[in-house]
């Protein structure tokens, strides 16, 4: 069976699975349930300075009846005095001296305010520290979070004065509401940092309530700002991490999106040693961490992974620039008329969204392309029967058809066809040698004189 | 005059869980899950597969982005008895019976209840989707308050129209107020439907017979164009001795009981034959058991395979513990002072198919055998209103008496249009409204002309 252990910046967690610094890691009560269902570690929910949250602080947005599509808050760090919270970590400790407890703090931009945090939450028996540069509410109108985050000289110094007192390794977490997040992340690395963690959440406004026009999340009919994060910032997350991944050389606690063992792998094979989880937490308990165990265990040994470093950063250099791309790498669509159910969505998302390269089913023999290009014949069911095919209540099913001369091989069919497995996109041989733009601007400056570009 | 012996009466809760609506409304929320799980197909066999083609998908999303009044207008626009269909079509085989979702070996959309999700949310908050057209002067009459007029005078009204409706009844509605088991629709579900098409401005004249209270000549000099959707009229008789004894019903009648009487009142034996094995003879035989009667036997000349109900239908009767009495042909009703008391029946073989592959029964001498029963309601299908259609000059009928049009709903008598079950000789609700909307059309064509 896999060994899920991961040494991350010269500490060992049981399991790459930490909870992320939010709600769930708001007490040390939280904590230990959440240790006894099988975090491996726990970003304790960021100690700072006393503040006031508001009421209400959470939104979503659902997406066709799946709840918590994306979520957003506009919580502070945490409310509880230092104290209590450096008490606590130090109870959680004694009790799980296996699992990991990372404080994440944030004080006001001092240089014996950041070391004064940090003596307090080593003394506590943290096994590490994040710093949060990240949060893109409240805080960081108070000079902290992402204000910090933001600008990379902030950074490299913050990071620099907790190295100078900090015995434990040091993370830093980045916000990706800037430009170049791979900047920042150079920037802690430049300040000692002894790793990065990623993505904090993004900016966002959740919905606007069309009757009374109060943004959400409603605090007295106004809102602000909070931070997005749950299913929907995974695409986001991941392309930060791949980003960073190849310009430090840190390890890295991957954010973003992770609700299931997949996704977990995902930002493994991206670079991340570690993952950090809040959302899916949030919606479905510490439970869920259950199978992000076991199914990641059963895949690493159907893949014949002994340990996450067999696979880790694995696709990091399949991300390149597009310049790098074949250009000469063709596949086409391909409809499998025994799975197809006849929705027709393919046809009309092609049609209208795409390249006008599906012909809809027509009853007659001599249907004619609705973009006046001639459909040679009928989709038919099978090979060369004839036949229509019927469903089972004896309604004949809209089989279209590839005008595969057309067909660009852009995926939208198969990504809008509702059956698994019923429009696949299947490799067209050609005969030309991989070649990318890179390759071609190269050769084309090498047999003519300066490419023309007359329209730029 | 009371039955020999009556099915005893049950308490007015049982009634009402009996005869409530055999498919519960769907919360907000389940209409929503629902209309999610629509794939919104283009060029929908939803669509195609509904008489009136009410674009399935469209209304389906207006539901899913929370704009019911949009979706009922999309419905209605097409069906202005979209209420009363969403409760009584046979969805299995039309819209839900094409839904690519059986490809894909699930449940297909729940179109007929989430139909009924919009249209009750516009009827419930007395929302007017529609309003008359611009008046073009141009007066028509409807005879029959049924789907065919309702839908034929609705579509007449919204393009300009002066429409009076003429009908028998006491009531609007046609069948869908008389005629349809209780659980599937209540009469106030189907006279809130002909509110609809009374706020288009048509006028209704109840209680109005033409040709008794109203004479043809003086419809045919007040009226441009009339449209006959008179339906069929009674029930076939059974030609059988005994049939004059009280306790024989016909199968519009009994059902007729039960939608404008309360349950209670309703007279029923306590063991009943229903002969016939149509989606009428289903009704029969379903509320018989729902009233309180303890046997019920459903008698038929065929076997189980050549009964023309649904086999929704079928399964409905099967749940409420009719009895099937299959190659059984009725021979006499018994009778004791007046009364049923039995009915004689003979088992039949089946013999070659008939011009319509139906394979015909033949009675097996010397199987003869009795049943004891109180009450017999005849289910063979409803006959022509005939004796109505051959008062008016000039009007054609095919053979099986139903009346013939021209592919523009115009019948041989030039002034006259017809459709719904007077033409097509009985089939679904919404093939009525169909044929009363394509025939409305066809009118102010010809009046335009």
């Amino acid at each position: 069976m896999a060994d899920l252990t991961v040494k991350f910046a010269g500490i060992t967690s049981p399991n790459p699975f930490w909870l992320a610094s939010g709600p769930p890691s708001n007490t040390g009560d939280q904590v230990a349930r959440a240790f006894d269902a099988g975090w491996g570690g726990a970003v304790w929910k960021t100690i700072g300075e006393a503040i006031v949250n508001t009421s209400s602080r959470y939104g979503a947005i659902d997406l066709e009846g799946v709840k918590m599509m994306g979520f957003n808050n506009i919580e502070l760090i945490s409310d509880r005095p230092t104290e209590t919270n450096f008490r606590e970590i130090s109870e959680v400790k004694k009790r799980y001296p296996q699992n990991l407890v990372i404080a994440s703090l944030m004080v006001e931009s001092k240089r014996e305010s950041w070391h004064e945090m940090v003596h307090r939450a080593e003394g506590a028996g943290s096994d590490a520290l994040e710093l949060n540069f990240g949060c893109p509410h409240g805080m960081s109108e108070r000079g902290m979070g992402s204000a910090v985050g933001q600008v990379p000289e902030y950074t490299e110094m913050i990071t620099s004065w907790v190295k100078e007192v900090a015995r434990v390794p040091v993370i830093v977490k980045l916000t990706p509401n800037v430009t170049s997040v791979s900047h920042i992340a150079a920037a802690a690395e430049r300040g000692g940092a002894d790793a990065v963690s990623l993505i904090n959440t993004i900016n966002s406004l959740m919905s606007v309530d069309l009757d009374n026009f109060s943004p959400a999340p409603n605090v007295g009919g106004k809102s602000t700002h909070g931070g997005y994060c749950g299913p929907a910032v995974k695409p986001i997350a991941l392309h930060l991490l791949s980003t960073v991944a190849k310009n430090v050389r840190i390890p890295i606690s991957g954010i973003g999106g992770i609700g299931h063992w997949n996704d977990a792998a995902e930002h493994i094979a991206l670079g991340a040693s570690t993952v950090q989880v809040c959302t899916a937490a949030m919606h479905y308990g510490f439970r869920i961490v259950e199978d992000m165990i076991d199914g990641l265990s059963e895949y690493m040994d159907a893949h014949g992974f002994r340990s996450i470093e067999d696979f880790r950063g694995r696709a990091v250099p399949n991300v390149t620039d597009w310049g790098e791309l074949d250009l000469n790498y063709k596949v086409i669509a391909e409809i499998d008329p025994k799975l197809c159910i006849g929705c027709q969505l393919c046809y009309i998302a092609c049609e209208d969204g795409a390249h006008q390269a599906i012909a809809p089913w027509r009853p007659e023999p001599s249907a004619s392309h609705a973009n006046g290009k001639q459909a040679t014949h009928v989709a038919n069911i099978g090979e060369g029967n004839g036949a229509a095919k019927t469903n089972g209540e004896g309604f004949s099913v809209h089989v279209p058809r590839i005008l595969e001369e057309e067909c660009v091989g852009c995926n939208l069919c198969a990504l809008v066809c509702p059956v698994d497995g019923c429009i696949t996109m299947r490799q067209i041989h050609t005969d030309r040698a991989p070649m990318s733009w890179n390759d071609r601007t190269r050769n084309q400056s090498k047999e003519c004189a300066p490419p023309t570009s007359t329209t730029d | 005059m009371p039955l020999r012996e009556t099915a005893p009466k049950l308490s007015p809760e049982q009634y009402e869980k009996n005869f409530a609506e055999i498919t519960p409304v769907m919360t907000p929320r389940q209409a929503a899950i629902e209309a999610d799980r629509c794939l919104y197909c283009f060029d929908a066999p939803c669509t195609a597969a509904c008489p009136t083609h009410i674009d399935v998908p469209a209304f389906i999303k207006k539901i899913s982005t929370g704009n019911l009044r949009g979706s009922a207008r999309e419905i209605l626009s097409a069906n202005i008895l979209g209420h009363s269909c969403g409760r009584v079509c046979p969805t299995e085989v039309l819209c839900e019976g094409a839904c690519v979702m059986h490809e894909k070996a699930e449940l297909p959309i729940e179109i007929g209840r989430l139909q009924r999700h919009a249209v009750d949310y516009v009827l419930a908050n007395k929302i007017q989707l529609f309003q008359p057209g611009l008046a073009n002067g141009k007066r028509v009459a409807c005879i029959g308050a049924g789907p065919a007029s309702l839908a034929c005078a609705a579509e007449l009204a919204k393009l300009g129209f002066e429409v009076t409706v003429f009908d028998r009844n006491e009531l609007p509605g046609g069948l869908n107020t008389y005629g349809i088991a209780a659980y599937k629709t209540r009469a106030a579900d189907s006279l809130r439907e002909a509110d609809l098409v009374k706020q288009l401005g048509v006028k209704f004249r109840q209680k109005t017979e033409i040709g008794r209270d109203i004479s043809f000549q003086n419809l045919e000099n007040d009226f441009d164009e009339i449209f006959i959707g008179v339906g069929l009229g009674e029930t076939w008789d059974l030609n059988l001795p005994g049939e004059n004894l009280h306790g024989v019903y016909g199968a519009m009648e009994f059902i007729e009981t039960t939608k404008l009487r309360p349950f209670h009142e309703v007279e029923v034996g306590r063991r009943i034959a229903c002969i016939g094995a149509g989606n009428t003879a289903i009704d029969v035989v379903t509320a018989a058991r729902r009233l309180g009667a303890e046997i019920v036997y459903l008698i038929y000349r065929r076997g189980e395979h050549e009964m023309p109900a649904f086999a929704y239908e079928y399964q409905l009767a099967k749940q409420d513990g009719v009895s099937f009495l299959w190659q059984t042909q009725p021979v006499r009703i018994l009778g004791e002072k007046g009364l049923v008391a039995g009915l004689e029946c003979v088992r039949t073989h089946l013999g070659l198919p008939d011009e319509k592959g139906r394979r015909s029964p033949i009675p097996l001498p010397g199987t003869e055998f009795k049943i004891e029963v109180e009450m017999v309601v005849r289910a063979v299908g409803q006959r022509p209103a005939t004796d109505f259609l051959r008062a008016i000059k000039g009007l054609e009928l095919n053979r099986d008496g139903t009346v013939r049009i021209d592919a523009q709903y115009r019948t041989g008598n030039p002034k006259y249009f017809a459709g719904g079950d007077c033409t097509n000789g009985g089939k679904e609700v919404v093939d009525a409204v169909a044929e009363g909307m394509a025939a409305a059309r066809a009118i102010a064509a010809s009046l335009n002309h």
